[in-house]
């Protein structure tokens, strides 16, 4: 008499293609997938504890490495939640200088991916390609923060500095060149035959599942969705800009590759816009109270020093409340909902991650697939581990 | 006040118990027990709240009701927000799960019962998700210390990390 049986794998948390330290318990007839079952935690760092006891500037140090392929985003969510419970304005300049290096880090996140993808699925030299434009952004951040990752550049109503010299013709360059590679990637991969067969039909989400699990960014875009934050409550002078949101049609892993793929062009057009029509003025809120004082006060003004001290040695006292901002991250809404009691220090700061709630729709993306095609499941929902975990 | 905040307001009559709208942000604070019925009325149309963008909690110790549960929805078709909160005691931590009105809520509700021990009644899977199995204890609550463990580095004199900053109680207004 014959019996059925299943095979249960372990895959990861080691391994190359999981993008991190993520295990999947796979349960397996033969080459087809009866059930998935995710494990995360292993990059539990605690940062949400973490930051309940720190000073909100401080915490703008910590955020950064939550999503840390896009620590612009992080900062920005951040940032927002914090002057929503202040109640402050941003000036326009630092608005525009924060959504542009907000585009720029999504197009370097979604190069990440694209090359990632692209080992995964032996594509080997496409690492290097995108990695070398890549390059260019890291080349952007560090003029304009002082670091190539983790910039810690925004600050609680506006920014640390204004944008340094030689920053137009670098982000000009780099803007230049980036739809010809663009392209050659395109034309590498979209109408390839092993391309295509790897991704066409693979790891499909259907909007419904979609939607009941909670899945936003690219991977709700590519079920055919048009939620985009930046177009359903735009921030930061979000709808002073022309961009169009691309949507795709049949869920699977080729629509999430097509979408992301425009993404990046619609970024480049947000940023030339916004090159073209930046305003001039400050570029951090004139409140003391809670935005620290530009450097060239400080030595100027001994008001400047007393409040940079007290700004930095203890803080700024948001009123007792609770605020939710949400912004759209490479991987989806990154929201932080953070509570205040008037103390120094927030009672709780909530990371609402992207990458959480899209990791726990690849269950059903897998089921009835087959074993290979997990790999291209990860890599088209694009997640950061350090954002699955925080 | 939005809408959807007057229909709660009037179709949970006292189990509606705050209503406001601090920055904008559209919130009812709805009584445990009816829970899921605000959940499943705002999820049905003509609301249309059909994703549940986050669901979490947070902890006023030592003021009781102690645990406060908050869920994030979001309706596409009104592009609108809508924070719920339900209060939940910390003598008795329990509330009923959302898995079978959102089925994303359980990953969510595991994380809660990790970090913060609130359990939620009729979850399929309730484990530990960020912390070790065989954790003791639930970190995110706010008696449970923040620590830091020790190194072995000479000349390293590991601070507290609590006390790194300086608590400042809210000023007097």
């Amino acid at each position: 008499m014959l019996t059925r049986q299943t095979l249960t794998i372990n895959m990861g948390p080691q391994h190359p293609s999981t993008h991190g330290v993520l295990r999947l318990v796979l349960e397996l007839e033969g080459e087809t997938i009866v059930s998935c079952r995710p494990v995360i935690g292993y990059l539990h760092t605690g940062i949400e504890k973490e930051m309940e006891f720190r000073s909100y500037h401080q915490n703008i140090t910590l955020v950064d490495r939550i999503e840390y392929l896009s620590s612009y985003h992080e900062e920005m969510a951040y940032c927002l939640a914090v002057e929503k419970l202040l109640g402050i304005e941003v000036p326009k300049r630092a608005q525009v200088i924060r959504l542009i290096m907000c585009e720029l880090n999504r197009i370097a996140s979604h190069l990440v991916w694209l090359g990632t993808t692209g080992i995964d699925l032996n594509v080997s030299s496409l690492l290097m390609y995108c990695f070398r434009d890549r390059e260019q952004f890291m080349e952007i951040s560090e003029m304009v923060s002082g670091q190539r990752m983790m910039p810690g550049y925004f600050r609680i109503g506006g920014v640390q500095w204004d944008l340094p010299e030689g920053f137009f013709p670098k982000v000009r360059s780099f803007l230049e060149e980036l739809p010809r590679h663009l392209d050659e990637y395109e034309a590498m991969l979209t109408d390839n035959l092993i391309w295509r067969e790897r991704h066409e039909g693979v790891a499909v989400l259907r909007p419904a599942d979609a939607l009941a699990y909670g899945v936003t960014g690219p991977v709700l875009r590519g079920s055919g969705i048009a939620y985009d934050v930046r177009k359903a409550f735009p921030y930061s002078s979000y709808d002073d800009y022309e961009f169009d949101v691309p949507v795709g049609r049949n869920g699977d892993a080729y629509d999430r590759y097509l979408v992301r793929m425009e993404e990046m062009r619609q970024s480049r057009r947000i940023v030339l816009q916004a090159l073209d029509r930046l305003p001039d003025g400050p570029v951090i809120a004139d409140d003391r109270k809670v935005a620290l004082p530009p450097r060239a006060e400080l030595v100027r003004s001994m008001e400047a020093v007393i409040h940079q001290f007290k700004l930095v040695s203890e803080g700024i006292h948001p009123p007792p409340g609770e605020a939710y901002a949400a912004v759209e991250s490479p991987r989806g809404e990154k929201g932080y909902y953070i509570v205040s009691d008037g103390s120094n220090r927030p009672v709780r700061v909530r990371v609402r991650a992207p990458s959480f709630s899209n990791l726990q729709a690849l269950p059903t993306m897998v089921r009835g697939g087959m074993l290979a095609d997990v790999v291209v499941a990860i890599a088209s929902i694009d997640i950061v581990l350090g954002d699955v975990d925080r | 006040m939005t809408p959807v905040q007057e229909f709660l307001a009037e179709r949970f009559g006292e189990a509606a118990m705050v209503v406001h709208a601090f920055r904008g942000d559209a919130t009812v604070t709805v009584a445990r027990e009816r829970i899921l019925d605000a959940l499943r009325a705002v999820k049905a149309r003509p609301w249309a709240f059909e994703m549940l963008l986050d669901l979490t909690a947070w902890d006023r110790h030592p003021v009781e009701p102690r645990f406060e549960i908050v869920y994030h929805l979001l309706s596409l078709e009104r592009t609108q927000r809508l924070r719920i909160k339900t209060p939940v005691a910390g003598d008795d931590p329990v509330l009923p799960s959302a898995v079978e009105v959102f089925a994303g809520a359980e990953w969510f509700e595991r994380e809660v019962w990790d970090l913060f021990g609130i359990r939620f009644e009729g979850h399929p899977d309730l484990r530990r998700i960020l912390m070790p199995d065989d954790w003791e204890g639930h970190p995110l609550r706010r008696d449970y210390p923040l620590t830091e463990e020790p190194v072995e580095f000479r000349g390293h004199v590991p601070k507290v990390p609590s006390e790194i900053v300086p608590h400042v109680p809210p000023r007097r207004r």
